[in-house]
């Protein structure tokens, strides 16, 4: 027993020894009286233009704000929710949090954010159209919904074309005003695809989200909300953007099979050897054509394909209040600043997605020619809320039935009506264990 | 003649530990658009020091690599000073006592520790080690400690009983048989334990995610992590460039003990 007192004397001392100088105090946002409150701010901004347009806006209000002082601390989106869940359990959660809107719902419903409908200032409210906060209001586990986030950034889906491709294929260019409609958008692909060069890449190794936000161009939602209780559905709606890529592939032979099962950015560099012509994907992804496109090589952004409407699903970037945050008002005041207009214009354009402000969205950086921001940002009218945002047991739905499936057939490795029903079905079961 | 297969296997066993290495350092140095290249290059056409330039200038990379340093040598200190004693105790006494604990050693290896991050940062909460390098280094020894007591007393045994009774038979105590005749022959295992455990705390990240909140605290793999998006997506050059940074401090230490841990591998492999 000596012998062990001993040596775990020892490593505290060596503990202290080693690490004396280097810790931090613990949650940190308490403050005495007459000393400044203090706000933890987990962002999780990762462009090289995104961090260094937070880390101004934050100086700014620092400077401006000597009692309210924000400290910046970077996070990750691979891993934040883990980091939260486990801070979130422990009361010692930043103040203000950078998140997505699907992963409000989870923390809301177990009490751990702040609803902010009755706190959220006027101009703030105002300058940010329903259709986005609809991406952020939940039940917060008491039945009653609430606002759990300000939502500031959101994604449309558009195509990036090559400009010498589109152009030899002497079709209609499709503006944001006159968008192809799907059938336009297949017969140019058709067009487009001669001499070893394919139309159309579909990049599908996570192919649920975007499936799932194009089909509601033809009213698909993919799921159906009765008597209080949420099933899968997937009919005639849900089916026809499925099929129109399927087709693609297999059928006019227009879409580049080598893409398939990429992630989003894998065919850039087939894009940039004019392998294909069109590429759809979410706006975000002009930054990497921009940074990284050989020189000489042109291209535009043309707005996605429209179906019986122009509708797609969106989710948000957000804001968000922990609930155990000492200085509930301070940070709110302090988020009211971060996404006025102005700054949500510098945050976009530094992320290169959409601004949920309206008075961002107006300005001229967002609306100008240059790198498709006009289209990118006209886009945005046709975001409403997800289908699938605010449905309990998504999460494994995706990850254990539709992703699997949707990949299956799109590999052609099963029938529609095969997918369909292993979506209803193996969908159904997952989602009945989240509504006992 | 009959050796160069072994020298074909050997040098294609060589190429296949330095690819990444390789492959890093190419990366480093090269621009977005030669890395969006449909044929890669193995050597940068436009060499670039640029990637190296962000990720210095955007992250704190010299005192994130020193906050880690100072965590892994703590740890790794820490760890062997315990688990050396603790692993003599189990591999030279028999008792019930003695199985159990070894058993409890093993049993602790097959837990998956996300399930008790948060009792645990409870605990550290409790007391007031949350946010703070202390606390880390708890963790890291904690979770270090089970295998290397399962490493070590594997070295142990490897020493012959006779040696201290030997030792007893010239008249030396059992602490005096422990420090000056068995210590020394532990030397190696001491060795490669201390390279286990430091290697696992400089690179471990869950824990620290958690436990450290306060950028002034980060260690660097929490500082690495943030030049990569959502959905694997990254900015490939300054990640390259801040990860080669990354592995100097390993390789160093590698390069310093290598020796050691030679003997230490052949020690423990043909005696135990």
């Amino acid at each position: 027993m000596r012998i062990r007192s001993a040596l775990a004397a020892a490593a505290v001392l060596t503990l202290a020894a080693a690490c004396g100088g280097g810790g931090g105090g613990g949650g940190g946002s308490s403050s005495a009286p007459d000393e400044p409150v203090k706000l933890n701010f987990l962002s999780l901004a990762w462009q090289k233009e995104s961090v260094a347009a937070n880390k101004q806006i934050v100086e700014e209000w620092n400077k401006a704000n000597p009692n309210i002082q924000v400290t910046y601390v970077q996070g990750s989106w691979d891993n934040v929710n883990d980091q939260l869940v486990t801070q979130f359990a422990g009361g010692t959660a930043p103040d203000v949090i950078h998140n997505d809107s699907p992963a409000l719902s989870g923390f809301a419903s177990d009490g751990y954010l702040l609803d902010l409908s009755a706190k959220l200032p006027a101009e703030l409210k105002n300058d940010i159209p329903q259709a986005a906060w609809d991406t952020v209001t939940f039940d917060g586990g008491q039945g009653e919904q609430g606002i759990y986030g300000v939502p500031f950034l959101q994604e449309s889906q558009v195509i990036i074309a090559n400009k010498k491709l589109l152009d030899a294929a002497k079709v209609r260019v499709p503006t944001a005003d006159k968008p192809w409609t799907w059938d336009e958008f297949s017969e140019a692909a058709k067009k487009m695809t001669k001499d070893g060069t394919y139309g159309v890449a579909w990049p599908m190794k996570s192919p649920v989200n975007k499936i799932l936000n194009l089909s509601l161009t033809y009213g698909g939602t993919f799921f159906q909300t009765a008597g209080g209780k949420t099933t899968v559905k997937v009919g005639p709606e849900e089916r026809e953007v499925l099929q129109r890529i399927h087709d693609q592939l297999y059928k006019d032979k227009s879409a580049d099979p080598a893409a398939l099962g990429q992630g989003t950015a894998d065919p850039l560099p087939a894009f940039y050897q004019g392998k294909f012509a069109l590429l759809p994907a979410g706006v975000y992804l002009r930054q990497q054509v921009v940074e990284q496109a050989p020189e000489g090589f042109e291209w535009v952004t043309l707005p996605g394909p429209v179906g019986t409407s122009a509708q797609q699903g969106a989710v948000s970037q957000t804001l968000s209040i922990a609930q155990d945050s000492e200085h509930p008002d301070e940070a709110l005041k302090f988020i009211a600043f971060f996404l006025n207009g102005a700054n949500q214009a510098k945050l976009a354009k530094g992320d290169w997605l959409l601004p949920t402000s309206r008075t961002a969205a107006a300005d001229p950086s967002m609306t100008t020619g240059e790198n498709g921001w006009d289209v990118a940002t006209a886009s945005a009218k046709n975001l409403v809320v997800a289908p699938f945002l605010k449905v309990n047991g998504f999460d494994e739905w995706e990850t254990k039935v539709a992703a699997p499936v949707l990949q299956e057939y799109l590999a052609n490795k099963i029938t529609i009506d095969e997918a369909a029903t292993r979506l209803v079905e193996d969908g159904n079961k997952v989602l009945e264990r989240y509504q006992r | 003649m009959r050796r160069v297969p072994q020298y074909v296997a050997l040098a294609a066993y060589v190429v296949f530990l330095a690819f990444p290495l390789v492959w890093l350092l190419s990366t480093a140095l090269k621009t977005p658009r030669e890395m969006a290249l449909a044929d890669p290059t193995w050597i940068p056409r436009e060499p670039t020091l640029a990637n190296f330039a962000d990720a210095f200038g955007e992250q704190d990379l010299v005192g994130a690599a020193v906050r880690s340093l100072v965590v892994a040598l703590a740890s790794s200190v820490i760890t062997v000073l315990v688990s050396l004693p603790a692993s003599y105790a189990m591999a030279r006494y028999r008792s019930l006592l003695n199985r159990v604990a070894i058993g409890w050693v093993l049993v602790s290896q097959v837990f998956p520790f996300i399930l008790i991050i948060i009792p645990l940062f409870m605990i550290l909460r409790d007391l007031d080690l949350v946010n703070t390098l202390p606390g880390l280094v708890a963790v890291h020894v904690t979770f270090t400690l089970p295998f290397a007591l399962w490493m070590l007393q594997g070295y142990v045994r490897a020493v012959p009983r006779e040696l201290e009774e030997a030792a007893a038979v010239d008249g030396a105590g059992r602490l005096r048989s422990i420090v000056s005749v068995v210590a020394p022959l532990l030397t190696p295992g001491v060795v490669a334990t201390l390279l286990f455990s430091f290697i696992s705390s400089w690179n471990e990240f869950m824990f620290a995610l958690v436990i450290l909140q306060d950028p002034d605290v980060m260690t660097l793999p929490l500082t690495l992590v943030r030049f990569t998006g959502p959905e694997g997506v990254a900015r490939l050059g300054p990640l390259a460039a801040a990860s080669l940074m990354a592995t100097i401090p390993s390789l160093i230490f590698f390069a310093i003990i290598q020796r050691r841990l030679k003997s230490g591998l052949m020690a423990g492999a043909v005696k135990g």
